[in-house]
């Protein structure tokens, strides 16, 4: 019964949609009030029924409801509880349900929070947002109904992938799935915006919180991702330019570009077209990530089941969305005015050149990862794209972008004085050679290009600082002084610096992993010592141990460094009951320099088993470049005058601070 | 203050430089790095040249397993059931490696003719099989009609 209340809220929930699409779209263009006005209420109705749906399986998940196809396949009654719930969203079906259930939540969030926006760009907002439900309803009732029946039921399920059974990888699709959908309403804004022929700074004040906020749960969501590759797949990895990683960190480089466009925006109301086009491309390549690997033409991890309609339901979806706003984009472009005229040497100057690397880097990354695609539809060689492409590419166009990061912030608007913003650096300079001389220095016989990355690490950390120094007045000015600039520096200026140093911090942990990593692989029977990185891995012994639902190979290592044990290290070898697959999980210190990290392999039938031990310097480093950056969004977010309620109030509060 | 002309100009040209520092980036990048992708039969008829990288994939050949002893390296055969190829690769095989199943192993072929692997890659669906293997497979008239489900490759997180 509850599962046909579900799939019943599914289908509301497509009128719903339609009539959000089609009703205020038309009140808008006819001046009528009445019918612009069932935007808003439509958007919270669908919400309320997207939840009812979303419930109604995850209700079936919590009860082992077997009788629901989507159950059956995905979970099993010996399942701990968290992954029967997060089970939902580790298969096709369920994730699209939840994907749905974002997009209406964000539906009904502008509907609630837009109180304040002109009456007619809402209901354009609303019913561009209703247009994308539609389709993914439709698609989703069509061709992949999580609610589909099962009979006979059988007696239990067939279990979760085991590898999926992690708490890293049980939030990050939610996280993922934000950052995604989040893009949607700068989108809906973009196609509102063309319909309108508007563009002003009141509306990029509008679409910058909702573009920042996807943002953030997108950064949070690849990290989240990455993390749990690096200490689940047991290969001391943290990125493999694998499609499936590709696709999600192609949306995140354009809707860093359009962060940062949308400030031009609202400050000086100029570089409108080009925004506009970047909201459309960030919302088309987040579609092109949540689907292309569901298509079947790209495969990955989740790639899951795919089928030959669904792959063509899909491409016509895609070509339809990002073919149709491109179409309008170039149709109404032309009638949006441009704005304020600046010179090439100037914030917003360094702020296009920041769009231009960030898309040729986009668009390099695309490339590779659609090539092999490209080259087999037109009937040439199987080929594939690996990490070397990438790295030669993206590298070489991501180190003059973070070059040009520490100098932009130090630019005034409209016409800057470069040797001047220079002379500034000059201590930012004087740290990147030492940094670059130390690396060198401390690891004899590391690539060159290790040298290098340190260098504009430091040189990134301490520009950010000089310009956080800078605008505070920091020992130019009497403590008393400085200190009162740094509570009244707005909080948007602490996101941007914190984002900008944990970026900084990012650079310097990935440039470590990839230059440094150690890696040992060898047969040890317990006693033995295998000696990495300065540390001693001494193997005490492999126990068959027992789980829920897995039974586990554990070896116990001690680490040792001159003699003293600085941490035990227990890597396991998972049997899952149902499945009968095997997984890995490494076992991994972290000392904040480095991780220690090692993996438990197959005996050797002697006493022996096969050990994977790995030296990772800095890796830390990269999740805690992460979480500055999403935190400097979340403090950037929390600057009242981004809040969507924001031009109301500014008025009030701008006399006080003039 | 810049005319509008000028202005638009100087984009265009930092474009342009940026759009063609990429091509070249990209081209560079294509001619070293892209690995084909053979099936032992492809190797048969027409071995690649000894240093250069390519992919092979087929299935564990039943029975071909050995590790030698000194434990780490690990020696089998990957067959399209047409033609096969020894393969040698030293370090921890990944989870699902299985006689039987399907593999794409990541390496050079050495003057011996021995695919040396420097990664295998594993799948993490026991049911999957790499659709270039099935290709394989299909090219050699072995296909046997497996469906294709599931996911692939030691990478990939998101």
């Amino acid at each position: 019964m509850i599962p046909e209340i579900g799939h019943f809220a599914l289908i509301l929930a497509l009128l719903v949609a339609l009539a959000q699409g089609s009703l205020p779209m038309l009140g808008a263009a006819r001046g009528r009030a009445d019918w612009m006005a069932l935007a808003g209420p439509t958007a919270v109705l669908q919400l309320a029924l997207m939840l009812t749906a979303f419930l109604a399986l995850m209700q079936a998940y919590v009860v082992s409801d077997f009788t629901v196809l989507n159950v059956a396949q995905n979970s099993h009654s010996a399942k701990p509880l968290l992954y029967k719930i997060t089970g939902l969203w580790g298969n096709h079906e369920g994730s699209m349900l939840l994907w749905i259930l974002i997009l209406a939540l964000f539906g009904a969030a502008v509907a609630l929070f837009g109180g304040n926006l002109p009456a007619t760009l809402k209901a354009r907002v609303l019913a561009v947002q209703a247009w994308i439900a539609t389709g993914f309803l439709l698609f989703t009732i069509l061709t992949s109904n999580p609610f589909a029946r099962l009979v006979p039921a059988p007696a239990n399920g067939g279990d979760l992938n085991p590898l999926l059974q992690d708490p890293g990888l049980a939030f990050h699709p939610p996280m993922l799935y934000t950052g995604y959908v989040g893009f949607s309403i700068a989108f809906s804004f973009a196609i509102a915006a063309l319909i309108e022929g508007k563009v002003d700074a009141a509306w990029a004040r509008w679409v910058r919180p909702w573009t920042l906020a996807a943002w953030c749960f997108l950064t949070a969501g690849i990290a989240l991702g990455s993390w749990w590759a690096y200490y689940e797949l047991g290969w001391g990895g943290w990125w493999f330019w694998d499609p499936v990683e590709n696709v999600s960190f192609m949306p995140w480089l354009m809707g860093t570009a359009l962060l940062h466009t949308a400030v031009v925006v609202e400050k000086r109301d100029a570089l409108k077209v080009w925004t506009i086009l970047l909201a459309i491309l960030t919302f088309s390549l987040s579609l092109i990530g949540t689907f292309i690997v569901r298509s079947g033409l790209l495969t990955s991890v989740h790639a899951f089941a795919n089928d030959p309609e669904r792959g063509l339901f899909i491409l016509v979806l895609l070509c339809l969305t990002i073919g149709g706003s491109l179409a309008l984009f170039a149709w109404r472009a032309p009638s949006l005015k441009s704005g304020g005229l600046f010179h090439p040497i100037s914030r917003e100057g360094a702020l296009v050149l920041n769009n231009l690397l960030l898309a040729t880097a986009c668009a390099t990354v695309f490339l590779g990862t659609l090539y092999p695609l490209f080259l087999e539809a037109l009937g040439g060689d199987k080929v594939s794209v690996g990490a070397p492409y990438f790295n030669a590419t993206f590298v070489p166009i991501m180190a003059p972008l973070v070059v040009a990061m520490a100098i932009g912030p130090l630019l005034p608007w409209k016409r800057a004085d470069l040797p001047g913003a220079l002379g500034r650096l000059k201590a930012a300079a004087l740290l990147a050679v030492a940094a670059a001389f130390a690396a060198v220095y401390l690891h004899r016989g590391g690539p060159l290009v290790a040298w290098l990355g340190m260098a504009l690490a430091a040189w990134l950390a301490a520009g950010t600082l000089t310009d956080w120094t800078g605008r505070i007045k920091l020992f130019r000015a009497p403590a008393g002084e400085s200190w009162r600039r740094a509570r009244s520096l707005p909080r948007s200026a602490y996101g941007m610096t914190l984002a900008h140093f944990g970026l900084a911090v990012a650079i310097a942990g990935i440039t470590a992993s990839a230059a440094w990593k150690g890696e040992t692989v060898r047969i040890m029977t317990p006693g033995d010592v295998a000696d990495l990185g300065g540390y001693g891995y001494r193997l005490d012994g492999v126990e068959t141990l027992r789980g829920p639902n897995y039974t586990s190979d554990t070896a116990s290592f001690t680490v040792l460094r001159d003699g003293r044990e600085v941490a035990r290290l227990t890597p396991e070898k998972r049997r899952y009951d149902v499945q009968r697959r095997e997984t890995t999980e490494a076992a991994i210190h972290t000392t904040g320099i480095a991780d220690l990290y090692a993996v438990i392999g197959d005996p050797d039938g002697r006493g022996g088993w096969t050990v994977r031990i790995y030296h990772e310097p800095l890796v830390p480093w990269i999740w805690a470049g992460a979480l500055l950056m999403v935190a400097g969004g979340a403090v950037s977010l929390s600057d009242r005058r981004l809040r969507v309620g924001a031009p109301a109030r500014r008025r009030k509060t701008a006399p006080a601070v003039a | 203050m810049m005319k509008r002309k000028h202005r638009r100009m100087l984009a265009l040209l930092a474009g342009l430089a940026a759009l063609s520092g990429a091509t070249a980036l990209v081209l560079i990048a294509f001619q070293d790095n892209i690995m084909l992708f053979y099936s032992p039969s492809d190797i048969a008829a027409e071995p690649p040249r000894a240093e250069r990288s390519f992919r092979v994939g087929g299935l564990v050949e039943e029975g071909s397993v050995r590790r030698l002893d000194d434990g780490l390296t690990v020696e089998f055969r990957i067959t399209d059931l047409a033609e096969s190829v020894p393969v040698t690769y030293r370090g921890i095989l990944p989870d699902l490696f299985r006689e039987g199943q399907g593999v794409v192993a990541e390496g050079t072929l050495n003057p011996a003719g021995v695919f040396e692997a420097r990664e295998v890659l594993a799948k993490h669906d026991e049911t999957y099989m790499p659709p270039e293997v099935a290709e394989a497979l299909k090219a050699a008239g072995q296909w046997r009609g497996q469906d294709s489900v599931g996911a692939s490759s030691e990478g990939g997180a998101q």
